[in-house]
């Protein structure tokens, strides 16, 4: 029964997966990605799909490459991902694209214009055109589950891989969406056929493959129909995703239709020629607008009529809000710049974690036991610990580790040997920390690493993390020292964690980890009694600020210095741990 | 009907809710929806802005883009002070600005009254309503908020009520 809903866009998608018959879904969370698989997980079970197999997989390479063999065994599958995500799922990709695939095979890597939660604005569509595949460009979540059933029927009738690139403002958009539902999906049996020469193909093999791929394109190329307007204006633009939602919205506004063509890409790779050409010729005047590399812009292999990002029209980072594109247009049209109330230059809040987070006490306590360390971080919640200043560096998933390691060989026999305090979170450990931490034993690394455990992924919405014992893992790299700590047993925490740095540092035995375990508060599946100790300042208070810039609790603030704290009881979650912080015994215990 | 509304607070506020809560309205008035939020690391304990544009009904343009530009907001409803600061300039001249402090409704205050400060969000959406800034009724918007609230609903109807007193008292 189709029905009305409002639907975040990756709802949206997820939606259009289970209508199209998906059977293999496989995804890490990654913001803005997150929710696809989410509501996969929530559908498959409140609906009983059972012909469906979800997972939340241990990293996006895993989770590609057990999809894929759901593509080769004939039965649709889709892989989602974070932009990031692919690019460490980058590896099957490109060998995918040779392989080719027997049933529909989807990747859905969400790009983050902004940044808004991302390390980089990189455009997947750019990792599509290096793979050779085609990639679809959705401008709303409507758009965006409907191009699932284009990727799928393409990825068939071609037998290669095809990407659906969503942004930020598609994944994290809400819309009201037609929902068909599932009773008509028939289901398939899987067939895998051995063909050793292109499952499994040598060298020799690949050359074949690649000429095959290439074929492939072409067709795909001639197929993408795009239409142009035929108002018989001179001048063009070219937009895709979200970019054009803005454009188009802007050009209504401002009436511009008659005067500018505005032509939508739906399939920004692969351009066929002739469209090129046509456009060209077409028009003297071209602007592209695309999120957030030029991929349409590159393949104009004449720019002399192009406008864009190539040659500074368009800004080459950031995101293409939609006030953006208006100053865009109208002044590469020479129309005069909109007048608009210009934002107050205010200071936003910055993010912190949550009250009661349990990592707090961990970067509190790293920072007063080894002031002067070397802090490697990693992504999660946890890279918030720069706020505390116990993150250093933070590069991508599971770098802390090898980063420790690679600053101990860099400062090894130096006289000033700074003490080295990694830390990363219980998900990341699995997703990335594995071989680095390996590495770091096999190669004579000393440090101490902190794996923060709170037994989810938090940051990304409370995905599950492998039910596996950190601590084995930990020994089975290699590690002799490990132990558990209570973060919010501040005082024993920090005794685990100069025993740690004694046995890294100065009896230069090994690699010590340290996992720090506390449940996180804000995920509601945590059976996990928390302590109610209400806090309240003291007279002692003589308002050095210490607990504010060091502990850094949303709850606790200095409305001016050298006057007393003050503990806002809505934010408090009541665990407590901040009256071990202050240096004047300040903060009580109400009994 | 054409209306842009932006909804400005801080992470924990509640304000993604609310958002649902007046787009859940819309659909069931027939109307179409465009909105857009903010996750990820800036949910935690950070400003959250969500833009909202409903349309529809009466053959006015469609929105296509789920942002709203500076200057064209029919109305800013500021779960915090700060969001009417931060976000005031989304607002148009004629626009309605709604903000949770002590000069035009203390909306905190009122959730803490009916004992849970996390209702602020509710009680300001029921003083929107009923200074009539929004495209929907009162009653219309009720019935949303009893649909998604599931056991909290009514605590939340309660806490509406407060806020709808508060602007008709």
């Amino acid at each position: 029964m189709a029905e009305r809903k409002i639907l975040l866009g990756n709802e949206a998608i997820a939606y259009g997966l289970i209508e199209e018959g998906c059977r293999i879904a496989a995804s890490y969370p990654g913001t803005p990605a997150s929710e696809i698989m989410g509501t996969l997980v929530r559908l498959k079970d409140s609906e009983s799909i059972e012909w469906l197999h979800v997972e939340w997989s241990i990293n996006e390479k895993v989770a590609f490459e057990t999809a894929l063999a759901g593509a080769y065994s004939g039965l649709r599958s889709a892989v989602m991902m974070k932009q990031v995500g692919l690019n460490v799922a980058s590896d099957p990709l490109m060998s995918a694209a040779y392989t080719g695939v027997k049933g529909g095979f989807t990747i859905i890597s969400a790009d983050d214009p902004g940044p808004h939660s991302s390390q980089t604005e990189q455009d997947s569509r750019f990792y599509a055109m290096l793979a050779k595949i085609p990639v679809l460009d959705p401008s709303s979540p409507e758009e965006a589950k409907n191009m699932v059933s284009t990727a799928f029927a393409t990825s068939e009738k071609y037998e290669i891989p095809v990407m659906i690139r969503p942004t930020t403002r598609v994944c994290h958009a809400r819309q009201d969406v037609i929902v068909k539902g599932y009773q008509h999906v028939e289901t398939k049996s899987p067939t895998f056929e051995k063909n050793p020469s292109r499952w499994a193909a040598t060298p020799k093999f690949r050359f074949l493959l690649h000429k095959q791929l290439n074929e492939k394109l072409r067709e795909i190329a001639s197929a993408n129909e795009i239409s142009i307007p035929g108002n018989g204006s001179t001048t063009c633009i070219l937009a895709s995703g979200v970019a054009w939602a803005n454009a188009k919205e802007v050009m209504d506004e401002l009436n511009l239709h008659d005067r500018v063509h505005l032509i939508k890409v739906n399939m920004p790779y692969p351009l066929p020629d002739s469209f090129l050409k046509t456009v060209l010729n077409a028009h003297q005047k071209v602007l592209v607008l695309e999120e957030t590399y030029p991929v349409i812009e590159y393949q104009f292999r004449d720019r002399q009529k192009v406008s864009g990002r190539l040659d500074g029209t368009v800004p080459s980072q950031g995101e293409l809000l939609p006030e953006k594109i208006e100053d865009i247009i109208r002044s590469w049209l020479g129309i005069e710049q909109a007048k608009r109330p210009v934002p107050e230059d205010l200071p936003t809040r910055r993010p912190t974690l949550c009250p009661g987070c349990g990592h707090r006490p961990v970067f509190y306590a790293i920072r007063k036991v080894f002031p002067k360390g070397i802090y490697p971080g990693d992504i999660g919640c946890y890279t918030l610990g720069i706020n505390i200043g116990a993150v250093d560096t933070v590069l991508c998933m599971g770098a802390s580790i090898a980063q420790a390691a690679g600053f101990f060989h860099s400062f090894n026999g130096n006289d000033k040997m700074p003490p080295i305090v990694a830390t990363i979170g219980d998900s990341t450990f699995f997703h990335a920390g594995i071989p680095p931490l390996i590495n770091g034993v096999v190669q004579g690394a000393r440090f101490v690493l902190v794996i923060l455990d709170n037994r989810t992924t938090a940051m990304t919405g409370h995905q599950p993390i492998p039910p596996i014992s950190i601590e084995n893992m930990v020994r089975a790299c290699g590690v002799e020292f490990v132990r558990v700590a209570d973060p919010y047993d501040l005082k024993s925490l920090e005794e685990i964690l100069k025993e740690a740095g004694k046995y890294a540092f100065e009896d230069k035995k090994g690699i010590a980890v340290v996992i720090a375990r506390k449940p996180c508060r804000m995920d509601r599946r945590a059976q996990h009694r928390f302590p109610e100790i209400e806090v309240f300042i003291t007279d002692e208070c003589n308002g050095c600020g210490y607990c504010v810039e060091r502990f850094e609790c949303p709850a606790i603030s200095l409305p001016k210095k050298k006057e007393p704290a003050v503990i806002d009881p809505v934010l408090c979650v009541r665990c407590g741990v901040c009256v071990d912080v202050c240096p004047f015994e300040a903060i009580g215990v109400k009994k | 009907m054409r209306q842009q509304i932006i909804l400005s607070g801080l992470g924990g506020q509640g304000v993604l809710f609310a958002t649902r809560i007046i787009a859940a309205t819309a659909l069931d008035m027939n109307l179409h929806v465009l909105s857009s939020e903010t996750h990820g690391m800036a949910q935690r304990g950070g400003n959250v802005v969500c833009h909202l544009k409903v349309f529809g009904g009466n053959g006015e343009g469609v929105f296509t883009s789920p942002m709203i530009r500076p200057g064209m907001a029919d109305v800013l409803l500021a779960f915090h002070p700060e969001g009417a600061k931060l976000h005031g300039h989304f607002l148009k001249k004629s626009g309605v600005l709604i903000c949770n402090d002590t000069k035009m409704i203390d909306a905190t205050g009122i959730a803490l009254k009916l004992g849970n400060g996390l209702l602020t969000n509710i009680v300001l959406l029921g003083y929107a309503v009923a200074r009539k800034c929004l495209f929907c009724g009162a009653d219309s918007l009720r019935k949303a908020l009893q649909n998604a609230s599931g056991p909290r609903a009514e605590e939340n109807l309660r806490a509406f009520e407060a806020g709808f007193m508060e602007a008709t008292s």
